[in-house]
Order: structure tokens, then C-alpha cells, then sequence
């Protein structure tokens, strides 16, 4: 069966604007469970390590340059560079290598 | 500040928030046109959704010809990060705030939008959130939209390089905490060899190989994040 790529869409954008909406009309206290606060303070970054590993590999064409770009990528952020440098870091990366590899 | 004042500020510092979105959309794009989606389908996902792992995972589900209902869920997952951050608005917001104002705003609750806005002093001013989202927006659908039209005519070997901007920029976000939590570092660590576990796991064991990404990507982060607030809930000034 082929799904509708509109219809994709207009789930994630009612889902996502729900998402961030909610908390911002309906809760107007702060949340006391420990345990789903703990929960929500986890999970940005299980997700984003979830999804970044092992699929850079594959979204590379030798996966051995993904698996350095993320090596790189890992301590240009542990030494602090933010959101572009790491990217560009990351890209360079990949370039390079799979310029020899391939 | 007026609501001028506020404005231009927030849109002064919207500019380098923009141009990294619009770096790193241009490889979301180069997913979305993997997953099917043409240039205006990909400038109205990001314009209507304003999130990189969201979108990212949502195109992955689109190109795995998933059900809907999977898509609801790993949405959910992915996103559920902004209802902590719009936890955590809401106590800035003016309380007469209206409701208008509170719709809006919400649309852009994302990491970088949330990081300046939350370290304004005082209760926000929702003119500095439009400043910055009026040039950092569009400058996240307009480059996935070149990403989807330009994926086809750049070399495949730079297809390949930017195709990990992406997740640099994930690591961006996720590596520093590491640093001085070890409980993140360990739920990183965990995710990273959990989630390649299963892939291969897939490969020797054909239960395993049905589980599509999305559904890999949410079964772990419920897992690991629960585990991680069973064992290690925060305190209170995290």
C-alpha cells in the first residue's frame, strides 16, 4: 500500500505543533512527577544517539568514513564547537576520506 | 524594550541560528528526496514542522512506507523533547499572555529558538521569538527544499558528505551534557550499542530484521530513558 505523502506531513505537523503547544495553553504548573520529568530530561539525547548511530554509516558511501566523521564530529562537540562547525567538521570528514577510499 | 526593540534583537540573533538550519537542512533535504518527497512537499514538511530529528525521522518512516499510526508514534518520540521545553517556556511566559500569542510562539519551540529565548532575563517578550524565527524559518524550508532540488545535480560524493551534516549536528547537541553528566553519558553509550546491536541482530534473526528504524528508535528511548529516570532521577534544579 502507498500512503499519501500529504497526509505524512499533516500527521507530523499536528502531532509536533500539539507537542509544543500543549504545555504552553493548557499547563500552567510546573510538572511534580519526578519520574516523567526525569524521563522527558533523558530523552532528547537517547533519541538523538539512537538515531545517529550506526546510521551514519550507512548514510555514507563507505561506511568506514561515516564511522570517522562521527569519531571527529564526537570531539570537535566534546571541545565545545556548536552546531555549524560540527556539521562542517563532520562533511569534511567524509569528503576527504572517501576522496582516497573510493 | 518596545516590541520593535524586541524584535530586531530577536531576529539579530535568528541570523546565525539561520544560517547553521539552513547548512543543515540542505542534507535533510538530501533525505527527503531519498524518502520520495519533491522540493514543495519538503519546503511545506519544514515550514509547518521546524524540527531536524523530527523531520529526519518522519522522512524515514515516509521512505519505509510505514503505517500512519508509526508515524504518529515516532513523532511523538522524536519530538517529545519540545513539550519539556515548552514545560519549561511556559514559566517565562507573562501570565496574561493571550492565547494567540501562546499559538504562535509554541510553532517555534526549537533547540536553538528555545536555548535563546529561555536564557532572556525576565518574562519573554513573544516579538523577540518572531525576530528570530522570521529569518530562521524560512531559512530551514527554503534549504531543504534546495537539498531535495539540488541533491540531483551535485556529484555523489558531495551527496555523501553532506548527507552527515545532520548528524553533526546532532552530536552538537547531545555530546556536550556528556561532559558533565555521566548519566547522559551512559544513556549515549548505551543508545549508540543498543541501537547497533539490533540492527545487526536483524541480520541473523528475522524478528528482528521486521523492526523498521522508527520503531528501533522508539523502543530504545522508551527504554533507556525510563531505566535512566528509574535509576538516576534528576534533581531539582535540572
Amino acid at each position: 500500500m502507498k500512503n499519501n505523502i500529504y497526509i505524512y506531513i499533516a500527521i507530523m505537523t499536528a502531532v509536533t505543533y500539539g507537542i509544543r503547544v500543549i504545555p504552553l495553553t493548557l499547563i500552567r504548573k510546573p510538572i511534580t512527577s519526578k519520574f516523567i520529568k526525569s524521563f522527558l530530561y533523558y530523552v532528547p539525547y537517547v533519541t538523538l544517539a539512537v538515531m545517529t548511530f550506526p546510521a551514519i554509516m550507512d548514510a555514507t558511501q563507505s561506511p568506514i568514513a561515516g564511522l570517522v566523521a562521527l569519531i571527529l564530529g564526537i570531539g570537535a562537540a566534546w571541545l565545545g564547537a556548536g552546531l555549524l562547525p560540527v556539521s562542517v567538521i563532520c562533511c569534511i570528514t567524509v569528503f576527504a576520506l572517501e576522496w582516497f577510499l573510493l | 524594550m518596545n516590541k520593535k526593540q524586541q524584535f530586531i534583537q530577536g531576529f539579530q540573533h535568528g541570523i546565525p541560528i539561520g544560517l547553521g538550519y539552513f547548512a543543515v537542512a540542505f542534507s535533510l533535504g538530501v533525505a527527503a528526496k531519498h524518502a520520495g518527497l519533491n522540493a514543495f512537499q519538503g519546503f511545506l514538511a519544514s515550514i509547518l514542522n521546524n524540527a531536524s530529528a523530527g523531520e529526519y525521522a518522519g522522512f524515514t518512516v515516509i521512505a519505509a512506507h510505514a503505517s500512519y499510526f508509526e508515524m504518529a508514534i515516532i513523532i511523538l518520540v522524536t519530538n517529545a523533547r519540545y513539550m519539556l521545553m515548552s514545560c519549561a517556556l511556559s514559566q517565562h511566559l507573562p501570565p496574561t499572555l493571550s492565547l494567540g500569542h501562546r499559538l504562535l510562539i509554541g510553532h517555534f519551540v526549537t533547540d536553538e529558538i528555545f536555548g535563546i529565548t529561555i536564557a532572556r532575563p525576565g518574562t519573554l517578550n513573544p516579538y523577540y521569538t518572531y525576530g528570530a524565527a522570521i529569518f530562521a524559518s524560512p531559512a530551514w524550508a527554503i534549504g531543504t527544499a534546495l537539498g531535495i532540488m539540488a541533491g540531483n545535480l551535485l556529484p555523489l560524493r558531495v551527496v555523501s558528505a553532506l548527507s552527515v551534516a545532520l548528524f553533526g549536528m546532532f552530536l552538537a547537541v547531545f555530546i556536550p551534557p556528556c561532559k558533565h553528566n555521566p548519566v547522559i553519558a551512559g544513556c549515549v553509550i548505551s543508545g549508540f550499542g543498543l541501537s547497533y546491536l539490533m540492527q545487526h541482530l536483524g541480520k541473523w534473526y528475522p524478528f528482528f530484521g521486521t523492526i523498521s528504524g522508527g520503531t528501533k528508535t522508539i523502543i530504545l528511548t522508551v527504554l533507556i530513558s525510563a531505566l535512566a529516570a528509574v535509576f538516576f532521577p534528576i534533581s531539582e534544579k535540572e
